[in-house]
Parts: C-alpha cells; sequence; structure tokens
C-alpha cells in the first residue's frame, strides 16, 4: 500500500502530530517501504486463526472498588507545564 | 584487593556478607566510575548524592540483621523506569522535567532488596530504537573499539546506556526493558548478559509505556549468576498490573548446577539466515558443540512462521506505541509548545517533542488502526502472532530450551544504518519472535568478531521456566569462557 502526502497528513492529523507540508513527502516515502515490507504477511494463510489478545494466558483479576491511594493532587500538578486554582491550565476548549 | 568495580554482582554480595567491604565502599567506588563514564554519555542522569545515602542506609539494615537479597549493590536504571522525585525522561524531549510522584515496582522491588541507586541510563526514545541513537539526550557510546580502529559505535538498543554502563564496570547491574530485543541485543553488542524474563513476571507498572503486550522489565549484568540474582529482586506479582502474574518467584541462582545432561537443545532451520556472516554461523556451532559435550541432546526444530515475526511486530508495537504515546499532550506534565486551541497546543507539542522515529512508529500505528485497516494490518498481525506462538508451543513439546545467535552482526558504527528503518529492525530479527511469543530469553557473551567485538548467543526458554535457561546460560558462559574486556573500562 502507497502512502501519499495527503494520507501523511491525515494520519498526522489522527495522531495529533504536526508534520511540516516539507517532510510529507520524505514520511510518505518511508511509511510507504515500511508498509510495503509489512505485507508480505499476505502470503500466510491466516482463515480461523484466533488473533492473539494476551500471550500468557490468565484470567483478569477483579479487586475491591475502593480507593487505594489519591490524596496527592498537589504531587501530581507539582508536573504540569501550567496549573491553576487546583487544575490542569490549557487553552480555552468552549467558546 | 582487586578494584571494588571489578568484582560481580555475586563477588559484592559474597564480601559484603562477609563485612570485608561496605555498602558504602561500593557506593563510592561506583559513583566515581559512574563520573568517569561520562564520555560515553551512559547516563541522564546521575544520582551520587542519593546513591551515598541509599548505601549508608543499607550497612546499617545489614548491621542490624536484615540484609536483602541484593543489600548494598550498586545499580543503574534504565530512564524508562519511574523514579519518585528522580527526572524519569525516556529518552524523550516530550517528557522534560518529569519527576514522578511514584516509584516504579520494579525499581521499588530492587530497593526492598537493598539496592544502590547510582542513577538513569540513556535510551533510545522511548526504547524505540537498535542502537541509542534516538535518544533526544544524544547518543551512547559503545565501551568496545574495532580492533585498530577507534571509530565509535553502537551499545545497540534500546537499553544502551544501561549496556555499556555494566561493561565498562560502572555499575554492578542494570536495569533494562525489552520490547523486540532491547535488553538482549544491546547485551551482545556489549559483551554482557541481558535477559527477558516471560511475560508477566515483572511488572510492568511505572515503567514508561511503549507496546504493552509485550513490554518486559529484565536485568543486565557481567555474568549469568548475577542475572539470576538480581532477576530474583525485580520479578513478581503485582496487583498493580493486570498483566503481572501471581506465581511465586524462584531462587534463580539454585537453578545453576552446571549439570545439562540430558537436556534436551533445540536448534530452528528458520535461524540460518542468507547472507548471516560467516562468524555468527560459525559461534552458533560453537554453542551447540559446548552444550553437547556438557551432555545436552541437540535437536534439529522447525519455527516456520519465524520470517514473519518482524513484521508482525512492526504492526503490533506501533498500533500499541501509538494508543500509549496519546497520553503524551503537553497538558499534564513535560513539555508544552502552545497553540492558540487545544489541538493546536496538542500537534506542536508532539511535533516538537517526539524525534523522528518515534513519529515515524506513531503514524504507522495510528495507520494500521485506522477505519478499513484496522482488519487488513491489526487483525493479520494479531492472527499470525498466534501462529508464532502455536510453532514455540509445538517446539516445545520436544525440547526444553532453544539456542540460537542473538544478533546477525556484531555493534556497528554511529551513524551506520540510520538512513534505512527497515535495515535497523533487521537488528532484532532473532529476538522478536521470543518476545511475541512472551517467552524468557537470554543473550550471553560467547566469543568475539574478527573484528575483535563481542558476540552474544541466545537461548529462549519455556514461558516461566527461567530455571531451565539459567542452566544452559550458566553452562554457556562456562564453556565460552569469554574474558575479553572493552577498550574503555571506568576508571582505569
Amino acid at each position: 500500500m502507497a502512502v501519499d502526502k495527503d494520507t501523511v497528513a491525515k494520519i498526522a492529523r489522527l495522531a495529533r502530530i504536526r508534520v511540516g507540508e516539507e517532510q510529507q513527502a520524505a514520511l510518505a516515502g518511508e511509511l510507504s517501504n515500511i508498509l510495503g515490507w509489512i505485507e508480505q504477511l499476505n502470503e500466510l494463510d491466516t482463515e480461523g486463526v484466533e488473533p492473539m489478545t494476551s500471550v500468557v494466558a490468565i484470567k483478569p483479576p477483579l479487586r475491591d472498588d475502593v480507593v487505594e491511594d489519591g490524596d496527592c493532587r498537589d504531587e501530581v500538578l507539582a508536573n504540569a507545564p501550567e496549573a491553576a486554582h487546583g487544575f490542569f491550565a490549557v487553552p480555552k476548549v468552549v467558546e | 584487593m582487586a578494584a571494588l568495580t571489578e568484582l560481580t554482582l555475586a563477588g559484592a554480595r559474597d564480601l559484603l556478607a562477609k563485612g570485608e567491604v561496605s555498602a558504602k565502599d561500593l557506593a563510592e567506588a561506583h559513583v566515581a566510575a559512574v563520573a568517569a563514564l561520562r564520555p560515553l554519555n551512559a547516563f541522564i542522569t546521575e544520582t551520587p548524592e542519593r546513591a551515598i545515602a541509599m548505601a549508608e542506609a543499607s550497612d546499617a539494615r545489614r548491621a542490624k540483621g536484615e540484609a536483602g537479597v541484593m543489600e548494598g549493590i550498586p545499580v543503574a536504571i534504565k530512564d524508562l523506569f519511574c523514579t519518585a522525585g528522580v527526572l524519569t525522561t525516556a529518552g524523550s524531549h516530550i517528557l522534560d522535567g518529569f519527576h514522578p510522584p511514584y516509584e516504579s515496582t520494579v525499581s521499588a522491588n530492587l530497593w526492598r532488596a537493598g539496592a544502590v541507586m547510582l542513577g538513569k541510563t540513556n535510551m533510545d526514545e522511548f526504547a524505540m530504537g537498535s542502537s541509542n541513537m534516538t535518544s533526544y539526550y544524544g547518543s551512547v557510546e559503545n565501551p568496545w573499539r574495532r580492533a585498530g580502529d577507534n571509530r565509535p559505535l553502537v551499545p545497540g538498543g534500546s537499553s544502551g546506556g544501561s549496556a555499556a554502563t555494566v561493561a565498562a564496570r560502572a555499575a554492578l547491574g542494570a536495569t533494562g526493558t525489552d520490547t523486540g530485543g532491547s535488553i538482549r541485543q544491546p547485551g551482545a553488542f556489549c559483551g554482557i548478559v541481558g535477559m527477558k524474563p516471560t511475560y508477566g513476571r515483572c511488572s510492568r507498572w511505572g515503567v514508561v509505556a511503549f507496546a504493552s503486550s509485550l513490554d518486559q522489565a529484565g536485568p543486565m549484568t557481567r555474568t549469568v549468576r548475577d542475572s539470576a540474582i538480581m532477576l530474583r529482586a525485580m520479578a513478581g506479582h503485582d496487583p498493580k498490573d493486570s498483566t503481572s502474574v501471581d506465581r511465586p518467584v524462584p531462587d534463580y541462582e539454585a537453578a545453576l548446577t552446571g549439570d545439562i545432561r540430558g537436556l534436551k537443545v533445540g536448534v530452528p532451520k528458520e535461524y540460518r539466515l542468507d547472507g548471516m556472516p560467516h562468524e555468527i554461523e560459525t559461534l552458533w556451532q560453537q554453542g551447540i558443540d559446548w552444550l553437547k559435550a556438557a551432555g545436552a541432546e541437540i535437536h534439529d526444530i522447525s519455527l516456520p512462521h519465524t520470517r514473519y515475526a518482524l513484521p508482525t511486530y512492526y504492526i503490533v508495537a506501533p498500533a500499541e506505541a501509538s494508543s500509549n504515546l496519546a497520553r503524551y499532550d503537553g497538558a499534564r506534565f513535560g513539555l508544552r509548545v502552545p497553540g492558540e486551541t487545544l489541538d493546536e497546543m496538542y500537534e506542536a507539542t508532539r511535533g516538537e517533542g517526539f524525534g523522528a522515529e518515534v513519529k515515524r512508529r506513531v503514524l504507522i500505528g495510528t495507520y494500521v488502526l485506522s477505519a478499513g485497516y484496522y482488519d487488513a494490518y491489526y487483525n493479520k498481525a494479531r492472527r499470525v502472532r498466534t501462529l508464532i506462538l502455536n510453532d514455540f508451543k509445538s517446539a516445545y513439546e520436544g525440547v526444553d530450551v532453544i539456542l540460537t545467535p542473538t544478533a546477525p552482526s556484531a555493534a556497528f558504527a554511529v551513524g551506520e544504518k540510520m538512513d534505512d528503518p527497515i535495515a535497523m529492525y533487521l537488528n532484532d530479527v532473532f529476538t522478536v519472535p521470543a518476545s511475541l511469543a512472551g517467552l524468557p530469553a537470554i543473550s550471553v557473551p560467547a566469543g568475539l568478531s574478527v573484528e575483535g567485538l563481542p558476540l552474544g548467543l541466545h537461548l529462549i526458554g519455556r514461558a516461566f521456566d527461567e530455571e531451565t535457561m539459567f542452566k544452559a546460560a550458566d553452562v554457556l558462559e562456562s564453556a565460552a569462557g569469554f574474558d575479553a574486556e572493552p577498550a574503555f573500562v571506568a576508571g582505569r
């Protein structure tokens, strides 16, 4: 599957990564090469093969729905690029 | 007494137990070695004060008769493990200034066992790389040099800082993480023992996530015995990781009996690659001969889907990475590049904060998970992954352990293979299948290339049978008698 510049722009948008116009062509070439190489999997017949969900067969554990930690707001916010009034601060999202 | 930095982990442990050295002596010697190691750029953060304080606390515990299995042993921690209050970067610009308020379970287990932290080691950004050249903090140099050639070589990756540190005698052990070979390949490139446990053996909690179905922490040490000691301290069930397995952790060191008579060793024919360097082939045959001479039975086996492992990996790992790395949004921690709107802030932060290889993989992952391609790529890869696991399951009906080379070459020069991502990915051709199957595997330094660089042999064990794998690795190590030393040894 060859990826073109428009596809690069579209997936970069989906991934929320700014990719400059000047990098799009180079990335399109790189991604096309990688995807072309990956497509050798199509040689294999996987009809009826179960897709792997977990490499180790374990039953997902359950625990009681109780708070085990917490009460550390200020410690968490200490890493925020911007915080205000005990919250993370971001650019305005609603008009 | 020989320099304290020349001891093995087991040797240091025994001297500590006899009271012939103190944890503080060991810490001071290693803090100085870490400082002497700076030309290799193996550390992102050194923590000398913490090392001395932890060593003093260790000596105090020992005086009270409370010594753990790693009591007083100085180790380095890959900068992928969150360490409370200590800068944790994952080798990325996007985690600028991140000081976790919590400690990873694996590092907490090490501290509980008495180990002492020397600092945080350099690595490929988000563990994506096989050369350490993708680190935002600059590449790491391998302490080894080709004979008669002074050009710097890569230490392998992604745990290259940890591998270089242990090889250059600046720590008695270091943590690594392995997603497709990131412990074993740098272990081979730097001439040390690199071990990836069974998936689920070590908790992933507090380890910056790359590909959650593959990531496993493991020890990097100079000997197999040291690896066994360190894994015991790192492993264990953790309710905070739902994929952590609730099984008792054995005393792996007790498995090193030296007796492998009757052990069935599988040699997979699909690992004989076209164009594989002759010296890799020769070393592999040497490994077979060593195990045979020690009483093992050699069996030719087939793992028919081996050649599909790398392309499967390069769907599954980027897909999981694109999801895991969605959390780097500039809002809650690390780098923020301002934007007028929230979306612009996300895009600017991630555009500037991620390096080229990380972007490439997140874009591939986003593509293979996007509407219309999910089945063709992602589900296809998950099906092939089942086939790869089934290959191993069939093989283990007839053998106890599998022997292969670790990597298709010795360490290469800084800057080589950078223009072709696929050539770089091929470094992991022998390590990726065991990762996809979640199996324990270990690289043991076994010989030198014609250029005088270390080469590793790779043993893959049954799930949760690290003991048999360690036992065979110990025999391999003794037979190889690898005693070559790198050109750069800290403090010499």
